[in-house]
């Protein structure tokens, strides 16, 4: 200790230490790394702007106020082929979004049903259940996109269509599904809607808090999907049903009336839903056997109801393991959306193929691509986040 | 006080369990028909299993058609299998000179040997072994590819469930060590290599494989300097591995996690620096923790190859369509193909994972 404190021996630097002096040297090396690194970088632009030149492309992200001239057969915004680019673009980035939140939807519901199922006591199904995830798991997602695509191609023509009570007519163009009409009058049942759902939650915290005071369970679980129901469907038979339904008509050649899904979405829906759901139930199927059995015991002691014990005991702090994966699983679900180029559902990857091949702007549509992909990941990762940080509180 | 003595009078022989308890009968009873969900859920499984089964091996063998040259010969309700003696080589081998098979297949069989002697230390001729390992990327390579007195075949011909193997396998082998250097970067204490290794993980983990195939099949020639051209299917092999080495640093990382801190002091404590406490001490432990966690990367990753047929490369997906858009057979065959495509896909995956699993183990039980 003397001897750091001498300051004859913080004068003497010798040479050596650069490289026997840990701190000296990792600043080298972080400096050599960056120099190299900036090396490539330089290297790689002047590459990518000497061969931009010799092969006569342009660049610069003006490209997206121009117009694209092609057609999107599924949107969610006003667009047509007079539009620009840019807009296109936006269309797809939607309806990848619409996929992924459906595909979510689905893949979650199916995921938990089958690895709940899975763990049950029944020999039979657990079997059969475990027999669709195994296979599912180890396929590979894309054939299997393109096999269901195959399949609902090989429906019969739009003339043949078959119909399911003689409102839902799937054919090779699609699933033609009854669209709704809204006259007037129809945003008061929103409006009940809206308020039922608000009404059921203050229900909900007051039979919780009259719980905690009193002891006393409200059959909650039936009062509020009745309310949710009753509410609107009263308002709207009060009011002279001002919501109708547009069923599509089979005329000679097509159906008319209706709204059309293509076979492009509901292939690549189903396949992602199915997918990953086998991925989830596998972890939920984790989650669920990570607590231990004397939970469940004790809640069986208790005298608490199967269901009650899976709802409150079990699930609660299976969650806590399940949420981190289940995002992940999520993410790979989006991004998995991008194998839609392969079938041709205009998803943003799809439609930005198109752009890129008429403008021939690759690094930029590319570099769209990835951001947006990038901008997904993240702000999904930071919302899961943030809820895994919300149930952990509940833990002491 | 009460007391009370009890006494046993009865035999000390006990009685036998109640008969619909055991056997089959009691087996049925608690695994398929105990309580009214179960017996309804047993129900359901069969009605299942009844719709699923019986016209399912009615359509691929009772109804089926094995023979024909072409998909008008298949006339019968069934599967038309009649493709399978012509064509199973060409989803298995692509557009391989069949006189070369064999050495697609000597690739294969050389590659069980060349693993065993990484993951195991007590086989027979360990050392020579080891080299072997080592030498095994090689020796693939110049089988694959020829040269040196082999007949040259180019890139181009590789195809069907073989460019499937050839991506998965040499995108998890090459990603290996990068994915190490990662994982280790991510965890310095020099900030500039933790900033770059983190971003770097996290914006290819962020996007889809597909667009990092694009960027192989548009953009990387454009990094390149104008004289030099890469190979196609090795741009995609170098955007395959980099895609893999973000996800295997992750795993490694979490084998890294989990050696307790102990292990990095004693290192420290021996005198050891950095690479050679991470060499000798740390990695090896880190790496076997991680085993499970490098399969499943495989498995994702050989599943992926076959995202290869949206940049225009035949993989067995690439060859299925191939056959179902082909006049002679067309609308005969869709659903054979991508059968027996996910058959293959699955025997692969499934066994491996759950070789992964009696692997993972017995590793477990050499630890303590």
């Amino acid at each position: 200790m003397a001897q750091n404190r001498d300051p004859s021996i913080k004068k003497t630097f010798r040479l050596i230490q650069l490289w026997t002096d840990e701190r000296w040297r990792g600043l080298i090396f972080q400096f050599l790394l960056l120099l190299a690194l900036c090396i490539l970088v330089a290297f790689i632009i002047s590459n990518t702007v000497q061969n931009l030149k010799t092969a006569g492309m342009a660049s610069g992200y003006d490209f997206i106020f121009d117009t694209a001239s092609f057609d999107i057969n599924q949107r969610l915004i006003e667009y047509s082929s007079t539009s620009t680019y840019g807009r296109a673009i936006i269309v797809g980035g939607l309806n990848t979004i619409v996929v992924a939140i459906l595909g979510i939807f689905a893949s979650t519901i199916i995921g938990f049903i089958a690895g709940i199922l899975r763990l049950s006591g029944n020999f039979l199904i657990s079997r059969l259940v475990g027999i669709y995830v195994e296979f599912i798991r180890n396929v590979p997602v894309l054939l299997q996109i393109i096999f269901w695509w195959v399949i609902l191609l090989a429906l019969p023509k739009v003339r043949n269509s078959l119909s399911i009570g003689e409102s839902i007519f799937l054919s090779n163009r699609g699933v033609r599904l009854p669209s709704p009409i809204y006259e007037d009058g129809s945003s008061w049942v929103l409006a009940a809607f809206i308020i039922a759902i608000v009404l059921s939650l203050i229900i909900k915290r007051w039979s919780f808090k009259r719980q905690e005071i009193t002891g006393q369970i409200l059959p909650i679980g039936i009062i509020m999907p009745a309310l949710i129901i009753f509410l609107p469907v009263s308002v709207y038979f009060m009011l002279g049903q001002p919501i109708g339904f547009e069923t599509p008509v089979k005329s000679k050649f097509n159906l008319r009336g209706g709204f059309n899904v293509t076979p492009e979405f509901v292939a690549l829906w189903l396949a992602l839903s199915t997918y990953t759901a086998a991925f989830i139930s596998e972890i939920v199927r984790a989650g669920i056997l990570s607590v231990s059995t004397g939970q469940k015991e004790a809640a069986q002691a208790l005298g608490l109801k199967q269901n009650i014990i899976m709802r409150k005991i079990i699930l609660p702090q299976a969650l806590r393991v399940i949420i981190p994966p289940l995002t992940s699983q999520y993410l790979n679900l989006t991004k998995n959306s991008s194998l839609a180029v392969a079938i041709g559902y205009q998803d943003i990857v799809s439609i930005g193929d198109t752009v890129l091949n008429q403008s021939g702007r690759v690094l930029e549509v590319i570099s769209i691509f990835m951001l947006f992909y990038l901008t997904l990941s993240l702000t999904t990762s930071a919302f899961m986040n943030w809820y895994n940080k919300k149930i952990n509180l509940i833990e002491r | 006080m009460i007391s009370s003595k009890i006494s046993y009078t009865g035999s000390n022989k006990s009685r036998p369990p109640p008969p619909n308890t055991v056997g089959v009968i009691g087996w049925m009873r608690s695994n398929l028909f105990g309580g009214s969900v179960n017996t309804c859920l047993t129900l359901i499984s069969c009605y299942i299993l009844w719709l699923i089964v019986p016209p399912l091996l009615d359509w691929t063998i009772f109804n089926a058609d094995f023979t024909g040259d072409v998909g008008g010969e298949c006339t019968t309700e069934g599967a038309c299998w009649a493709w399978l003696d012509q064509r199973i080589y060409q989803f298995l081998y692509g557009f391989y000179p069949p006189n070369s098979y064999w050495r697609v297949n000597l690739t294969i069989i050389l590659l069980f040997p060349a693993l065993a002697y990484v993951l195991f230390d007590n086989l027979p001729f360990s050392k020579q072994g080891r080299w072997f390992s080592l030498a095994y990327p090689f020796v693939a390579t110049f089988l694959l590819i020829g040269g040196f007195g082999l007949e040259g075949i180019t890139t181009d011909k590789f195809g069907g469930f073989m460019l499937n193997l050839v991506a998965g396998i040499s995108g998890i082998v090459l990603s290996l060590p990068i994915g190490i250097l990662l994982a280790l970067g991510r965890r310095s204490k020099l900030p500039t290599i933790r900033i770059l290794c983190v971003s770097f993980i996290e914006f290819i983990r962020g996007v889809p494989l597909i667009t990092l195939l694009f960027v192989a099949v548009i953009i990387l020639q454009l990094f390149l300097p104008p004289n030099v051209t890469l190979d196609q299917l090795v741009r995609v092999m170098i955007m395959i591995t980099l895609f893999a080495s973000a996800y295997m640093a992750e795993v490694i990382r979490g084998g890294l996690q989990a050696i307790p801190n102990g292990q990095y002091e004693a290192g420290k404590a021996m005198g050891l620096g950095y690479w050679q406490s991470m060499r000798l001490i740390i990695l090896p432990q880190a790496l076997k923790i991680s085993i499970p966690g490098i399969v499943n990367t495989f498995i994702g990753l050989f599943k992926d190859t076959t995202l290869v047929i949206i940049i225009g490369l035949f993989d067995i997906l690439g060859q299925a369509r191939v056959l179902q858009t082909n006049p002679d057979w067309m609308g005969k065959v869709d659903h054979e193909t991508f059968l027996i495509a996910s058959v293959f896909f699955f025997i692969v995956c499934f066994s491996i994972s759950r070789y992964s699993i009696n692997l993972e183990k017995r590793l477990d039980k050499d630890h303590d």
